[in-house]
């Protein structure tokens, strides 16, 4: 919402502050001024000049000299002159001798070029000089030097300089500026969308008025009526009552159109609209001053002299004043006549009943249409106009009829025509008057204030809020519609009372601790031990493409590919929600792989969304996860050692939440795929077991724990590891060996603990073996560890694999593994005898398992 | 002293200071102390002497041994003290060579801003919650006061999931899950992500972050509000700002308000940051409307509340400086190590 100072002050004469001043009171009291801008902005010395004489240049075909009488300004601004005439060389041709122009004299500035390019931002300085040879002190200006346009000024030619209309009052050396009305700051409001008041010039002024501790003098409305009556001319029914709760019509004869005056002009310019015909320019004019927009209908295009409002018919077409046809459905309101429609209610008037300057009499319209209605209509039609943008917000049913006798009231002031007698209307029964209880305590203890009661009534009168005195109840003008409680009450005392002013205190409530959820320092646990290991965090989108899951691979029935959907994303790339959390990680590797940007090691701790069903009944399961990911160079990426450090990150993570490998309260174990087949694991769900597509199937490992300590049925998943698929890798145009870890956080939260008990270090010492031998391929080191430690027993303090070896000197389809064993009694130093005796059943047991000692 | 053991001394300890290297050193040793140096032939001989001279000459025999000795270990530490300093000397570093970095990861922009956050209203005791980011249109509005046809439903350009379904488009819901626990007081935060269908520029982005605030009770006014939140502001930004409360309109509170800080860069002066008016805005706030507190079961009538609503990004762009939101989301390592 844009108004200018000038007009504002029509309603507030006494209105007398300055920009910054205006902008910072305003905001303040709850009309949030957003910016402003002087329309004189970069204009200095702009004065009235009068065109005593023109000639020839001696040496340009193009320009001429004028001599221009400036009055006493060339003097006041010490600008070289004889008797107050200055000598100007133009190359303008549209001006004559005795024309008034508006002149910059030497050592001003005017905003911008003639052609109406863009202003720079400091203007544009003239100076004294001579233009092939020939003095000239100043220039003689168009309306787009001045930093306007011919749309605001349409006196302004097509080409050359404005010049003054002869009766325009104006004389050499007045202010031309002045003259143009460009003395005036338009202020741009933000107005929330409750304050449908506001979006109006007297609303604007309402507040300001109060803000300011002003008179308002709002506009007159008064018309002198003809003998005729408006009935006679006009019948209005409304069959569609719930899209339109008033029709208010009024008849005007003897329409003469012509140019609206000047002022008119002026303030329509000054808000951006463009002034066209007397009779247009009124609607314009009340729609920005009453915030209700209008429409005149020539009334000898309408048949039957009849207005009926109905509701279109589907797929029914319709051309719009711009000449454009416009498809509508059942839910679109349309005036009609006693034949036809005539234009879209609250949006468009129609080109078959548009106002032509032959217009004799004409039917002003100014109705109440539901807005919602209205904005969703203007949406699927595609067109939204100034009118439609007002209804949108719901209108005060009263303001109609005022608005209506406004624009009457104009007619006759402008001499545009005559207003015959009375309105036709159809109303819907108006809202019955508001009254709220006035209950100043409760008020001072929502705000925590002291406001008098005459305080609180003194800041409502100028808001024209009254007060029955014999009720103690506050009558609320219907033009509020934001004012429906006790606290909306409070809201305006406070506003004027000051927000800055109420007292800034600390609740008195109950001591409480603070605290963050379980889950919430879980994450940051894994995040710390992350970032440690040399982890950045990275945020990405919770929506994504479905391309994503062809990118990883996903077989064409994967569960993973069932996902939520959004109705209107902002484009395929941004349209399911993520089921698996490895695209962003993935997406922002490729992004730093392609910036050059050496072995980057990002996560992520973020959401995925499973739906239990499609479409959604339920709200889907919102899975945290943490998800890592690096690349790196291809030593460490070939030889596999990445995946162990990735693995052993994953390891410390878990460790810091209480569960290791070897736990005090369950098992955790890193599982290939291929051991899913043996069944039974992670709750019987294989597909958690499955060898995962978008990773090297000889290098991803479940991340799996078995409370009981056991590998059996009560195993769970908590994620994966593993090395992402080339084929992935390609597909995401990293050119490196790229690893990923998932971990599944609600999956761990069961069995996460931050609780430490001390174990008492050991008191005797350790006996340690160590054991070489070869083994199978196919046996894994878990298989042999597993063996290790349970032949042991308790005595086995620690296993550790110190050697792996394969290649020359070890017999084909064998490894080599070396281990070091640590064996140790809590209660005393053990002897020879029973190292040897648990030592002969672990190496019995290794032997069942294949392997062959090494000596 | 004979003259054969001065001889013998002054021979000895010639050899032992000039015996420099370790190797000369100990073939003194030997020469001299050994089992067939010369002084244990000198011992030797002491058979061929009388009694009453044999323990004088014993007495002196061992003295020198004494003296020699000590003056073998002497030569020795010097020697190794020698030893340590060249050695010393030999290894100095250029301690200007570039450091060997333990690479160790950074926190996102959001995380920190976030923490800093939490940490604060945990310290005026309040709850940190979370509340799911696919909501039911009801939390999201209509029990925020924003019915069906409410114009703010468009203001927030919603993405819809099907049914009842949508993408939270603010995390006011939360207040009212927390309400409808039925346990009051309340005192809580709510992080958590949101979104708008917004396109991507330097300043919007469809998924972003918000902070919700409640505090409901008996007796809380809008001065307690205001003071909150100044406690926040000054923690956040440093103990100079100043805050400015702002009417602004929210479908859910009332009155309600925009806060906003003194600008941290020019103090309030009025610079480029702040394009000029001294001041930032930074978050949405206002008494909780009873409306509100009675469809989410909590007796207006016996309670008041006030709610904040803060933009995460919004204030980790403004605290680091960030010019261009989508850095946020691009996660380019350049950026990221900067925090």
């Amino acid at each position: 919402m844009n108004a200018s100072m000038s007009w504002l002050k029509a309603y507030v004469p006494d209105l007398n502050v300055s920009d910054t001043e205006f902008t910072d009171a305003m905001t303040l009291s709850g009309t949030k001024v957003e910016g402003y801008e002087r329309r004189d902005k970069n204009l200095e010395r702009i004065v009235v000049g009068k065109i005593l004489k023109i000639e020839a240049h001696p040496d340009a075909e193009k320009l001429v000299v004028c001599q221009v009488d400036t009055g006493d300004a060339a003097a006041r601004f010490d600008v070289k002159n004889e008797n107050g005439v200055v000598q100007i060389v133009t190359g303008a041709k549209n001006m004559k001798e005795g024309d008034l122009v508006p002149t910059v004299l030497a050592g001003g500035k005017v905003a911008g070029g003639h052609d109406g390019g863009p202003m720079p931002e400091e203007g544009m300085a003239i100076k004294a000089g001579k233009l092939r040879g020939v003095e000239s002190n100043g220039m003689m200006c168009s309306i787009e030097e001045l930093g306007s346009t011919k749309d605001f000024y349409p006196e302004q030619p097509e080409n050359g300089l404005y010049i003054f209309a002869p009766d325009s009052g104006v004389k050499p050396g007045d202010d031309a500026a002045e003259a143009l009305g460009l003395h005036d700051t338009v202020f741009e409001f933000e107005v929330t969308s409750n304050r449908v008041d506001c979006y109006a010039m007297t609303g604007i002024a309402r507040e300001a008025a109060a803000t300011f501790g002003k008179a308002l003098t709002l506009p007159e409305e008064t018309v002198h009526e003809t003998e005729e009556n408006c009935s006679d001319y006009i019948k209005v029914e409304v069959r569609d009552a719930d899209l339109c709760t008033r029709y208010c019509g009024r008849v005007c004869t003897d329409i003469t159109i012509a140019p609206s005056p000047v002022w008119m002009q002026r303030r329509l310019a000054s808000c951006g609209i463009r002034p066209i015909n007397n009779l247009v320019d009124i609607t314009n004019y009340v729609m920005l001053e009453y915030g209700q927009p209008m429409h005149a209908f020539d009334l000898s295009t309408v048949a039957g002299n009849q207005i009926i409002v109905r509701r279109a018919a589907d797929g029914e077409k319709f051309i719009t004043l711009d000449g454009q046809e416009r498809t509508l459905d059942k839910d679109v309101l349309m005036i009609c006549d006693a034949e036809k429609e005539i234009g879209i209610a609250g949006i468009m008037g129609g080109e078959n009943s548009m106002i032509t300057d032959s217009v004799k009499t004409v039917l002003f319209e100014a109705a109440t249409f539901n807005g919602p209605n209205i904005r969703k209509s203007s949406k699927r039609i595609g067109l939204r106009t100034d009118s439609s943008s007002f209804f949108e917000k719901g209108l005060d049913p009263a303001n109609a009829e005022a608005a209506i006798n406004r624009a009457c009231h104009l007619v006759e002031e402008l001499g545009c025509g005559k207003v015959t007698k009375g309105i036709v209307e159809v109303c819907a029964p108006l809202p019955a008057q508001k009254r709220i209880a006035f209950d100043p305590e409760r008020i001072n203890a929502l705000l925590g204030t002291e406001i008098s009661r005459e305080q609180m009534l003194a800041y409502f009168k100028p808001l024209e809020i009254a007060y029955d005195e014999a009720k103690n109840e506050l009558v609320i003008p219907s033009f509020r519609q934001d004012l429906n409680a006790l606290c909306d009450i409070a809201e305006e005392v406070v506003r004027f009372y000051g927000y800055d002013k109420t007292p800034t205190t600390l609740p008195a409530s109950t001591v409480s601790s603070g605290k963050r959820t379980k889950q919430m320092e879980v994450e940051d646990c894994l995040k710390e031990v992350a970032l440690y290991a040399g982890f950045s965090e990275g945020y990405s989108y919770s929506f994504e493409s479905p391309k994503v899951f062809d990118k990883l691979q996903l077989p064409t029935d994967a569960r993973e590919r069932q996902a939520v959907k959004i109705v209107n994303p902002l484009g395929e790339d941004f349209s399911i929600m993520r089921t698996l959390p490895l695209n962003g990680v993935l997406g922002s590797l490729s992004i730093n792989y392609n910036r050059r940007n050496k072995n980057v090691r990002l996560f992520e701790c973020g959401n995925v969304y499973l739906p239990a069903a499609l479409p959604l009944t339920e709200l889907p399961d919102e899975r945290m996860m943490l998800t890592l990911g690096f690349y790196t160079d291809e030593n460490k990426g070939k030889s596999g050692e990445a995946f162990f450090e990735l693995k052993g990150v994953v390891e410390e993570m878990l460790a810091r939440l209480g569960m290791r490998v070897q736990g005090a309260s369950g098992a955790l174990s890193f599982c290939a795929p291929a051991a899913a087949q043996d069944g039974g694991c992670c709750g019987g769900d294989a597909a958690c077991c499955e060898a995962r597509p978008y990773l090297h199937p000889g290098r991803q490992a479940r991340v799996c724990f078995t409370p009981s300590g056991k590998q059996d049925k009560d195993c769970v998943c908590l994620g994966y590891i593993g090395e992402v698929h080339p084929d992935v890798c390609e597909a995401y145009e990293i050119g490196a060996r790229t690893y990923v870890a998932v971990i599944d956080i609600p999956a761990l939260m069961p069995f996460a603990s931050f609780d430490r008990i001390y174990h008492p270090l050991a008191k005797f010492p350790a006996v340690t073996r160590d054991i070489s031998m070869t083994v199978p391929k196919t046996v894994t080191h878990a298989a042999l560890e597993e063996m290790i430690r349970q032949r042991g027993g308790k005595l086995l303090e620690s296993v550790s694999l110190f050697d792996i070896y394969e290649g020359a000197q070890i017999k084909e389809g064998f490894k080599s593994m070396a281990y070091a064993l640590s064996f140790r009694d809590a209660a005393r130093t053990l002897s020879d005898e029973d190292v040897a005796a648990a030592m002969k059943k672990i190496l019995n047991g290794l032997e069942s398992l294949g392997a062959e000692l090494r000596s | 002293m004979s003259d054969t053991l001065q001889e013998l001394r002054d021979r000895a300890l010639a050899q032992i200071k000039e015996g420099i290297t370790p190797e000369k050193l100990e073939e003194a040793r030997v020469a001299f102390l050994g089992k067939k140096g010369e002084l244990t032939a000198m011992l030797k001989s002491m058979k061929d002497l009388s009694a009453e001279e044999r323990p004088k000459f014993g007495q002196a025999v061992n003295d020198l041994r004494s003296e020699l000795e000590t003056a073998i270990d002497e030569a020795k530490k010097r020697m190794k003290s020698a030893m340590r300093s060249e050695q010393l000397k030999a290894e100095a570093v250029d301690v200007t060579l570039p450091a060997k970095r333990q690479a160790v990861g950074h926190r996102h922009p959001n995380s920190l801003a976030l923490t800093e956050i939490e940490r604060i209203f945990i310290g005026m005791g309040y709850e940190v919650v979370r509340s799911t980011e696919i909501e039911k249109d009801y939390y999201n509005f209509e029990a925020l006061n924003i019915p069906a046809d409410h114009p703010a439903k468009d203001e927030q350009d919603t993405f819809y999931l099907g049914g009842d379904f949508l993408l939270r488009t603010q995390t006011s819901g939360a207040q009212v899950h927390e309400m409808e626990k039925g346990r009051i007081p309340i005192k809580m935060i709510s992080p958590g992500r949101v979104f708008r269908s917004d396109e991507v520029d330097a300043t919007h982005s469809p998924v972003f972050h918000q902070v919700e605030g409640l505090l409901i009770d008996k007796n809380i006014t809008f001065s307690d509000l205001k003071g909150t939140l100044a406690v926040f502001a000054k923690e956040f930004f440093g103990e100079e700002t100043r805050v400015k409360f702002r009417p602004h309109h929210f479908p859910f509170t009332e009155p309600s308000a925009e806060m906003d800080v003194s600008c941290y860069k020019c103090g309030g002066t009025g610079c480029r940051f702040c394009k000029g008016s001294g001041w930032i805005e930074i978050l949405g706030c206002g008494m909780v409307h009873p409306h509100v507190l009675e469809m989410s079961g909590v007796d207006p009538e016996t309670y008041t509340g006030f709610a904040f609503g803060l933009g995460l990004e919004r204030l980790a762009l403004l605290k680091y400086e960030i010019e261009d939101m989508r850095l946020l989301y691009e996660n380019d390592e350049r950026f990221l190590t900067q925090f």
